[in-house]
């Protein structure tokens, strides 16, 4: 079955997006992105100290992935656009997550700044992916502003709590036309299942991955989820019943004809 | 002369250019972006792009993030 994600100036046919962050050895991010199938990474930009020894992430990503640059740090629309002009100074295209965060408690985004962000990088030609409050006003604005594509949080980043806005996650899936996305807080694979049979385009994985006692297996056991709920989503949902409804004949029991 | 490097005061006497500053901290060759008061500096512009008192500089590279 054919089934591409036509998103930005690019076709992925793996819905499952991964972060690199929080890996035990960086080594090993080669292995996991293999093992999740993902063919869209998420990477951050920080200073560099002195004689720094840190090998580069990048050294690691496989070739043929594409890398989303994350503007995680940035507190406000400048800090993120600033963040975003360098990412895209270091040579790795033009796709940038959006991330601006004020709130260190639950790390939510902070719409308003995040649309700002949106409206200069989507005019300077990035594509751009709004890390967001599920909410749906925000997101009609967001699309206005050029968007690619939207990503709603399911709970807070890191949390693992699974997919705790359900409801205005399915709003914005019914009424946006650009992919939605859902990222920050799925925790088990089942999370990852669930945003795809309800409609999601993708699922954006980091935490539940990199934490996981064997990264590696973690990775293939979200990929396996994400292909699961996809596969169903195309298919449709089968009717819900208030009463039992018999699986097995109803006839020719031991007991008839006695 | 004083600049500030990535955050921090620094005393960087007897450095001339961007390209000495990379040198001299060990991060030639290392996939680095440079912001030099505020402008993103490309790498062919770093030789030519004059030191003085009070400069704000960022070196920054990518690190796993979600």
């Amino acid at each position: 079955m054919e089934d591409f994600l036509n998103i930005a100036d690019k076709s992925v046919s793996n819905r499952l997006f991964i972060g690199t962050g929080k890996f035990p050895d960086k080594r090993i991010a080669g292995d996991v992105i293999r093992a999740s199938g993902c063919e869209v990474v998420t990477v951050a930009l920080r200073r560099v100290d002195e004689g720094s020894k840190e090998e580069n992430i990048l050294d690691y990503i496989p070739d043929n992935c594409t890398v989303m640059i994350n503007t995680s740090g940035a507190r406000n629309a400048d800090e993120a656009i600033r963040i975003a002009r360098l990412g895209k100074a270091m040579g790795c295209g033009n796709w940038i997550k959006i991330e601006v965060i004020s709130d260190n408690k639950y790390l939510l985004p902070d719409n308003a700044e995040t649309l700002k962000a949106t409206e200069v990088l989507a005019r300077e030609g990035f594509s751009v992916f709004a890390y967001m409050n599920p909410d749906l006003v925000t997101a009609r604005q967001l699309v206005k502003a050029g968007a690619a594509a939207i990503m709603p949080l399911g709970s807070p980043i890191g949390s693992n709590r699974g997919l705790k806005t359900e409801e205005l996650v399915r709003i914005i899936i019914n009424e946006i036309a650009i992919p939605v996305i859902v990222d920050a807080g799925l925790g088990r694979p089942s999370d990852a299942a669930s945003c795809m049979e309800m409609g999601c385009d993708a699922v954006l994985v980091n935490t539940a991955i990199a934490t996981a006692r064997n990264p590696v297996k973690e990775a293939e056991a979200f990929n396996l989820a994400v292909k699961a709920g996809r596969i169903h989503y195309l298919l449709g949902s089968v009717k819900s019943a208030p009463h039992a409804k018999a699986s097995s004949p109803l006839t020719g029991f031991l007991r008839d004809g006695k | 002369m004083k600049v500030r490097i990535n955050g921090k005061e620094q005393d960087i006497s007897g450095l001339e250019n961007l390209c000495e500053l990379i040198e001299e901290r060990d991060l030639s060759g290392k996939a680095v972006v440079i912001e030099h008061n505020y402008n993103i500096i490309p790498k062919d512009k770093w030789r030519e792009t004059i030191l003085d008192e009070s400069d704000n500089i960022e070196i920054v590279s990518f690190v796993g993030g979600g």
